[in-house]
């Protein structure tokens, strides 16, 4: 019999009941609460006069609708300025403490985006099964766990039972050879893989991602690769666990201590395929030909190196791709054929829990200090992933390099990965976003978002269009 | 839940790849903590030609009148017909509520998200998968026939076209299960809650650190 996968093994791990129907009860070790997609659950629970199955398998936080600058942060929840993002943010706090549920509210310094605070804490650990009303949830695949978002019902049958109803997904392998050149970044990786597979290749898999390049990715890197999982169809991406998946974990206020420890770490050592394992399907890329990576339409598979020019649609034989692409290109206002570089920006973004992480601020710090945002920008944000990171970041300096070179620094939150506060774009304005949706309106209603690394975002904001961060002036990765 | 048997209704046709749930219902509108109202905002920056705010009244906004919904061959329709991997991206349930608000029963596509497409069997909207063939046949016959009507019976897993051509589809049974009977999922669940107990005891055995608190 062939080995198992690492997902085979989480999968095994929790199982609770395999119906004959094919479905089966997973456990579930964790779940993160934010504000927007709880209410009904909790909702759900109270009218049906159920309680929370087990409280300690629960962690919440608001991240969507926090508004991101420090005046309107300074009283905590009173103080966000639009009524109704007030009232869900009001409404999480008012649940979990209703429920007993642990919250790091508004004014904690523990607050941030769920998936760049679970990691961050040691909720999450490796050999879990996470899941969150939230699609990024995959980040958390990075520690080795089985992570992936669910919708509001599966949210209150979560807290309600523990356990999720589920169906075994099939397994795939992708796998990332040789190395990386430098200024090419865990981001670039992860949109060169969606570009290779598709928004939807992924779909009804549990992909693992593995190779050189992969393994040679940083945590915090494995994160981003993992986070983006979901725009290539797969709800859930993983790593193996590995020495410094441990190291990363070690020390954490809810990793485990003592005999604990020991036990864990022996425990986790199982957590990667067996060599033996069979994927359904495995995908290679090379690594070292991997360029620093741009989206130019409207879903993250439009993506391309920074040296291309954008499609020409008459050059596409298929009838709906290309429909798709002119329809891209309106929305996005892009003439066929023009260079990627030559897109001139309105604003950029640096954030989401995509890249909001140390690394990426550090990433980005390295790229614009010494110099000054180009003067036909409108705004260019830098918004750490939790308050944690804010503080290491202060702490560091790079606060005072990215004021001075004339990008804002605020306070953590999702921002304007999705424009539920009060950071968007306007109507047909162009943002280099580290984030990790371009959809149609994500930014802000006719926005035009182009994904990039933090470094590229970074480089951009200095140029005031994209430029390849390997050329760039002053780059010292 | 709402019990699904058999349905009949007006399609209409979405002739567009990768509908992503943002495109389904924007964020603005995920503000809200209630289920239900989203309908009015289905779809909200193709339908209308400004910008929706939450909690606007939407009766007197400007309609773009090419979209398909504000079609008047299309009004009363039940039943959506998509084209492939629709419902990607973001996980929210905002969308099959704002499906389900505005009177949608029925999905018809060629694939799906699959966060999106559970979420549909929560709510009582069935998700059927055709083939991209028999898709392309459904849109056909919808343009051609104005007040284009199927019949679909969840029983049978079938779809009836008004020539009475029926193509067949496949259904997971426990979802077929609980949309027959309009069952509520934690109910069942529930049920095994010996199993999960068992299971717990097991693993706080083998994995305590698992079950510490954050406190
Ligand atoms: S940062 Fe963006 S993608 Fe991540 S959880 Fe927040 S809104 Fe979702």
């Amino acid at each position: 019999m062939a080995g198992k996968t690492l997902y085979d093994k989480l999968w095994d791990a929790h199982l609770v009941k395999q119906q004959e129907d094919g479905s089966a009860l997973l456990y579930i070790d964790l779940q993160l609460l934010h504000e927007v997609t709880s209410p009904q659950a909790f909702e759900g629970l109270r009218l049906a006069g159920r309680q929370p199955w087990r409280l300690s398998g629960n962690l919440a936080t608001p991240d969507h609708n926090v508004p991101t600058t420090a005046k309107e942060r300074e009283i905590g929840v009173e103080g966000i300025e639009d009524p109704v993002s007030k009232i869900q943010v009001k409404t999480l706090d008012d649940n979990c403490d209703e429920f007993g549920i642990t919250e790091f509210k508004m004014k904690d310094l523990r607050q941030g985006i769920v998936h760049v605070v679970g990691p961050e804490q040691g909720a999450t650990l490796p050999g879990m099964t996470v899941v969150c009303g939230d699609s990024h949830t995959s980040t958390h695949g990075a520690f080795g766990a089985l992570a992936h978002g669910i919708g509001t019902s599966e949210v209150e049958h979560v807290l309600a039972t523990q356990c999720l109803i589920a169906k075994k997904m099939k397994n795939m392998l992708v796998r990332v050879d040789g190395q990386l050149q430098p200024g090419v970044t865990a981001k670039d990786v992860v949109l060169a893989i969606i570009g290779k597979i598709g928004t939807a290749g992924g779909t009804g898999y549990a992909v693992e991602f593995g190779g050189e390049a992969i393994r040679s990715l940083s945590i915090e890197g494995r994160m981003t690769v993992c986070n983006m999982a979901i725009e290539a169809g797969a709800r859930a991406g993983m790593v193996a666990v590995d020495d410094n998946t441990i190291e990363y974990v070690k020390g954490r206020p809810f990793a485990p201590q003592g005999d604990d420890w020991d036990k864990a770490v022996a425990a986790w050592s199982d957590l990667h395929s067996d060599d033996d394992a069979e994927f359904d399907v495995t995908v290679i890329l090379n690594g070292s030909e991997i360029k620093p990576q741009v989206t130019w339409g409207t879903s993250p598979e439009m993506v391309l190196p920074v040296d291309a020019t954008v499609p020409d649609p008459s050059q596409e034989a298929d009838p709906t791709k290309k429909q798709g692409i002119e329809r891209a290109l309106e929305y996005m206002g892009l003439e066929a054929n023009q260079a990627i570089e030559s897109i001139q920006l309105d604003r950029v973004f640096i954030g989401s829990c995509t890249n909001s992480r140390i690394e990426d601020l550090r990433e980005a710090a390295a790229v614009v200090k010494g110099h000054t945002v180009a003067s036909t920008l409108k705004q260019a944000l830098v918004v750490p992933g939790s308050g944690l990171v804010k503080t290491q970041a202060e702490a560091e300096g790079l606060d005072k390099i990215f004021i001075e070179a004339g990008l804002e620094w605020r306070e953590p939150g999702c921002s304007m990965c999705l424009a539920m506060n009060a950071d968007k774009l306007g109507q047909g304005e162009h943002c280099a976003s580290t984030s990790n949706r371009n959809f149609e309106g994500r930014q802000g209603f006719g926005g035009r978002t182009h994904l990039v690394s933090p470094a590229m975002a970074a480089a951009a904001a200095i140029a005031g269009h994209f430029v390849d961060v390997r050329e760039f002036n002053g780059y010292n990765g | 839940m709402q019990k699904f048997e058999q349905h009949n209704g007006i399609v209409a046709p979405l002739d567009r790849a990768n509908v992503d749930t943002d495109m389904i219902i924007p964020k603005q509108f995920l503000k809200s903590i209630k289920r239900s109202g989203f309908g009015p905002n289905l779809f909200d920056e193709l339908r209308y030609l400004d910008e929706g705010q939450p909690d606007q009244d939407c009766s007197g906004r400007p309609l773009n009148t090419e979209f398909v919904l504000n079609q008047d061959r299309y009004q009363g329709c039940s039943i959506l017909l998509a084209r492939e991997n629709f419902g990607c991206g973001s996980s929210r349930e905002h969308a099959p509520w704002a499906l389900d608000d505005f009177g949608f029963r029925v999905v018809i596509a060629p694939s799906y998200a699959e966060i999106f497409y559970n979420n549909c069997f929560k709510n009582g909207l069935l998700p059927i998968v055709l083939s991209e063939t028999e898709v392309d046949e459904l849109f056909a016959g919808v343009e051609a026939t104005e007040g284009y009507q199927l019949q679909i019976d969840l029983h049978k897993q079938q779809v009836v076209t008004p020539g009475g051509k029926t193509f067949s589809f496949e259904v997971d049974e426990f979802r077929k299960h609980c949309l027959l009977n309009g069952l509520d999922d934690i109910g069942l669940t529930l049920q095994h809650a010996d199993a999960i107990n068992a299971y717990e005891a097991k693993r706080s055995q083998e994995a305590p650190w698992l079950f510490s608190s954050f406190k």
